[in-house]
């Protein structure tokens, strides 16, 4: 038997939660399909997680594609096509594969999975982001080598702590219900291991002393704390902080059944999520936000 | 002696000659891994250019690689006393960074601070910048180094405002540390030449 999983019209990292919510009560070998046909829009969080889920099911699961001619083709720009035929069945009419030229797709979809994949999104982002991150969003150029920084640290946190690989994808648009202004967010998504075994495996841990997904998303972004001993270690999520912190944009990673979010002023999200459906691996989201006024 | 490193080609002739950015661990490792091979052929005591104007990119994690784990292995962290049981380095090496951008600094400050380590950069104006953590005696010392070329521990006491042995100690701090250089019985700011 397989069970229908209806994809939201307009698909983000809270959205997606609905999804998560229907896969909850079944086992991971249950077939299901996601019915994508009434789809309209997915944010890079949303398109990767989806590419996750598909990791996650020990039955291939089956997708159907979004009816919408206009949400298939940017779909298709965005590379998510290519990477879901591996590991979904596909259904309904997909758009054959077509090249990333709009200039709102910084980054399609990209697989993550080792130190040279980073090496290639960090190249790939760093000429268009200097454009569009100072004309568009209207940011300092400074923030365009922060921005390649915070990219190649996130995408790091694959290659060193996932255990398999993941999607990368990069992408600016109008948050107009949100915020009213234009944003650019980086979505990296995994199936691995998670924050909480990741640091399982940390010294200083006492057996009995509570310890959950929550505790250890906390001890990776506020306290920096690494499963390696070497103190030179967890500077990736911290730095990644103190770039979010200096423009002003939000991080939030999901890892288990918590959430962890740097909330900033012109956002109303909680700073710690606890009990959500589970899902393995991590999803860290950032965002950067539009200056109203030109630095 | 002194040995000079572009970065950007040791990052070519160890990792890909294709890359200019120096990220990921794994990249940092080769890197200094690489530089650590020209070290080893160096003679005792050398001030090693290390030349970041050929590089794109540094995150924190190679910064970390390159940077904080070669100056662990060949320089004092802050707090470390004579005694402390830390390992000697191999040679008495001291490095000057040149070529590193505002992007860069970040980054390699980032990384400093976290280990308690300080070194010596060229600003593109030739000015000496000390970068890191300096307890503030040690940092008006330097300062005060660097401003007279070469300096004997009464200089200091008089510009820094403090008694010969406290400035004799700073002095000897910022020579573990190897933010100076001790020739004779003066000192000379790492980057100032003797």
């Amino acid at each position: 038997m397989t069970t229908v999983i209806n994809v939201p019209p307009s698909l983000d990292d809270r959205t997606f939660e609905t999804i998560l919510q229907q896969l909850a009560p079944l086992s991971p070998d249950e077939k299901v399909l996601l019915d994508a046909r009434h789809a309209r829009w997915a944010s890079p969080y949303g398109l990767t997680a989806m590419l996750v889920l598909a990791q996650t099911r020990a039955e291939r699961p089956a997708f159907y594609a979004p009816e919408a001619e206009e949400t298939a083709s940017y779909w298709a720009r965005a590379q998510f096509f290519r990477y879901a035929e591996g590991l979904f069945e596909m259904h309904g009419s997909v758009p054959r594969p077509r090249a990333a030229t709009e200039s709102d797709v910084l980054l399609e979809i990209t697989p993550v999975s080792k130190s040279e994949d980073v090496h290639e999104v960090v190249g790939r982002i760093q000429s268009k982001a200097q454009a569009i991150l100072a004309k568009e969003l209207n940011l300092d150029p400074r923030a365009t080598m922060g921005f390649a920084m915070t990219l190649s640290e996130a995408c790091q946190n694959i290659v060193e702590h996932a255990g398999r690989g993941g999607w990368v994808a990069v992408q600016t648009y109008r948050w107009q219900k949100r915020l009213g202004r234009r944003v650019v967010q980086i979505a990296v998504c995994d199936a691995g291991v998670g924050f909480r075994q990741s640091l399982e495996s940390a010294q200083g841990r006492r057996g009995g002393e509570r310890w959950d997904d929550a505790m250890a998303l906390e001890d990776a972004v506020i306290r920096s704390v690494s499963r390696f001993r070497d103190a030179g270690r967890g500077q990736g999520l911290a730095g990644i902080r103190r770039y979010v912190g200096r423009w002003d944009g939000k991080l939030s990673i999901r890892s288990g059944t918590a959430r962890i979010a740097i909330v900033p002023s012109w956002d109303e999200d909680v700073p710690l999520e606890e009990q959500l459906p589970p899902f393995p691996g991590a999803q860290v989201l950032i965002t950067i936000p539009e200056r109203s006024t030109p630095r | 002696m002194i040995n000079h490193i572009d970065l950007g080609t040791v990052l070519r002739k160890t990792v890909c000659d294709l890359y200019s950015d120096l990220v990921t661990r794994p990249t940092g490792a080769a890197v200094r891994t690489g530089i650590e091979q020209q070290l080893a052929e160096a003679q005792d005591r050398t001030l090693t250019v290390i030349d970041f104007t050929h590089v794109g990119l540094l995150d924190f994690s190679c910064a970390d690689e390159i940077v904080a784990k070669l100056l662990v292995s060949y320089c004092e962290p802050a707090g470390d006393r004579p005694g402390s049981g830390r390992v000697a380095p191999p040679r008495d090496c001291y490095f000057l960074f040149k070529g590193v951008s505002d992007s860069h600094l970040d980054a390699i400050d980032a990384v400093l601070q976290r280990r308690g380590l300080a070194l010596v950069a060229k600003g593109d104006d030739e000015r000496l910048l000390l970068i890191g953590t300096v307890d503030e005696g040690e940092r008006r010392a330097w300062e005060a180094v660097t401003r007279l070329g070469r300096a004997v521990p009464a200089d200091i006491a008089t510009e820094v405002g403090v008694e010969e042995p406290q400035a004799e100690s700073l002095l000897a701090t910022l020579s573990r540390r190897r933010l100076i250089m001790r020739f004779d019985e003066g000192y000379v700011a790492v980057g100032a030449g003797p």
